[in-house]
């Protein structure tokens, strides 16, 4: 059966100045895919996520993220969805302050926000919490709000960079178990993480190296590949780079 | 002489209880590890330690000197590296560690030898400002800055998070080799597999001990037989996994479920109900429990 892709990437490459953050990156993601992307610090991560979410353009190379060519960075922007572990939330704004201005932001009316804001606080038993200002919840519920405020206007992707940094084991759990069912839904979850543990949670992921990617695959087969136990032996076997980088 | 005696250490702020009535003691030369998640107190314990901070109550020393009445003598024995970069990002790399060298009264010069392994990887560029390092880099300076006093214990928060897989195993075996020159080390990170890398370790939680032991023993302390259950379909598993009777708190850890079995139940009567589910091809074998495992098994009888 061939699978629909979401995410097209093509000879990607991206350069500021002489420096080529991204060297001809060549990859697909499919659609309900939960895909890890992996590398060291300055391996070029965070320069192909904003490309993929429109929020920068490619030196050359073609990308489509749900369709839509990256030079429609705006038409990308409103098919995705966007988390962080550095900003999630306004913490001086309430809860359903938080969901209204990001239901606004995305063009969707207060009519159309209530309901679905009301169903979203009940799934995550948050009822109650409405008028609660993000400043008093814990790190978890933060978190777990956040991606769900991630997925309110329905995208077809959802990047999440880093999101499970600092919190308890239990609540990365409960945050996994929310990405497993998102990608149930057909949603596909684009995720970086530093926790060689939760690229295992993964379907497929990608490793960086010096811009380029070095390695694809499921996680057992790339263990296979490589010969090693665990996706963190694996990890530092070919992530580390050969040139000193500044 | 213990490095470090703490007797029920307290901070409260307004009326939250940051760090509660913790009590630990750290070898001299022992690598020491507080494993615990954001907001678990870690940073305000090491504040206390590292003589910035008052505790609300109890009483802490290092080398048998009182943190609060002693802090002038024990500053120059500490070298403290705060979780946030905190050094000057518009000095330079050199200026930087020129400066901490300065203010204890020493040069670069004398304590060479101990700052070498780490300092001679970033010394390429000891012209640039600190600010613009990577942050791989921009740990080993402040590491190099900590350690240029040559002080008897270096008190370590997080230095770790953030950073990837590559440079925290190098990180590690740095502090490794730091060990081996009799520098008593404490730190702490929210990544549970580096506690292996640790004599002993502590964890920690919403400001509380659940544990304190060497990472054998914590991971022996698992009171329970542990299976470890996997299937392609991951999300499927775990639903189903919960749902059956025999099976108690369902985990998922990388590519496998984490469960343990009511009353002892057999494994393959799991595995025959889960092909009842549709979930045929499921793999159930016992497995060793990690530090994580225990975490969770802590943080359950917590609450």
């Amino acid at each position: 059966m061939e699978r629909e892709k979401v995410i097209e990437v093509r000879d990607l490459v991206k350069r500021f100045g002489s420096f080529t953050a991204n060297d001809r990156l060549t990859f697909d993601v499919y659609r309900g895919e939960i895909f890890g992307f992996l590398g060291a610090n300055g391996a070029g991560k965070t320069t192909a996520m904003r490309i993929l979410c429109g929020l920068s353009r490619p030196t050359s190379g073609k990308v489509t993220v749900a369709g839509i060519d990256s030079h429609r960075p705006e038409e990308i922007k409103k098919r995705i969805g966007y988390m962080s572990q550095r900003f999630s939330l306004y913490e001086d704004l309430t809860v359903n302050e938080n969901i209204e201005l990001y239901g606004g932001i995305y063009g969707m009316t207060m009519k159309e926000i209530r309901p679905r804001r009301e169903e979203l606080l009940r799934r995550l038993s948050f009822t109650g919490y409405g008028n609660t200002l993000i400043l008093a919840l814990p790190l978890g519920l933060r978190q777990k709000l956040a991606f769900a405020v991630a997925l309110f206007h329905e995208p077809e992707i959802v990047f999440l960079d880093e999101p499970t940094s600092g919190v308890d084991p239990v609540t990365r759990r409960q945050f996994w178990e929310m990405i497993y069912e998102t990608a149930s839904r057909g949603i596909t979850v684009f995720v970086t993480t530093h926790y060689m543990d939760e690229a295992e949670y993964c379907d497929r992921i990608t490793i960086m190296s010096e811009g380029r990617i070095v390695a694809l695959d499921t996680p057992s087969a790339l263990r296979q590949q490589y010969g090693t136990a665990s996706v963190e032996e694996l990890f530092v076997k070919i992530a580390r780079p050969q040139r000193i980088n500044a | 002489m213990n490095a470090i005696e703490a007797y029920n250490i307290t901070q409260r702020y307004g009326r939250v209880t940051a760090v509660d009535d913790v009590s630990f003691s750290v070898g001299e030369g022992e690598l020491f590890g507080f494993i615990g998640p954001d907001g678990a107190g870690k940073t305000t314990l090491f504040r206390i330690a590292a003589t910035l901070i008052i505790p609300s109550g109890g009483r802490i020393t290092l080398f048998g000197l009182n943190v609060v009445s002693n802090f002038r003598e024990l500053r120059s024995q500490i070298g403290y590296m705060p979780g946030r970069f905190s050094l000057y990002h518009d000095l330079t790399v050199e200026e930087n560690l020129n400066f901490y060298a300065t203010i204890f009264g020493t040069t670069i010069k004398e304590n060479y030898h101990l700052i070498e392994p780490i300092y001679k990887q970033i010394e390429p560029f000891k012209k640039r400002q600190a600010g613009r390092l990577s942050g791989g880099m921009k740990q080993k300076l402040a590491l190099s800055c900590a350690l240029i006093h040559k002080p008897r214990i270096l008190i370590l928060d997080e230095p770790t998070t953030g950073v990837d897989a590559v440079s925290r195993t190098e990180f590690w075996e740095i502090l490794a080799g730091l060990k081996n020159e009799g520098i008593t080390i404490i730190v702490s990170t929210p990544y549970m597999d580096e506690a292996l890398r640790c004599d002993r370790i502590a964890l920690i939680q919403e400001g509380k001990l659940l544990g304190i032991d060497t990472p054998a023993r914590i991971r022996n302390s698992y009171s329970r037989k542990l299976y470890a259950v996997s299937h392609p379909d991951r999300y499927r598993l775990l639903l189903a996994l919960r749902s059956l009777p025999q099976v108690v708190s369902p985990e998922p850890f990388g590519d496998s479920v984490h469960v343990v079995l009511r009353d002892d139940a057999d494994p393959a009567e799991v595995k025959r109900a889960l092909e009842g589910a549709g979930l045929s091809g499921a793999i159930i074998a016992e497995t060793v429990p990690g530090i994580e495992d225990v975490f969770l098994e802590l943080m359950q009888k917590e609450v």
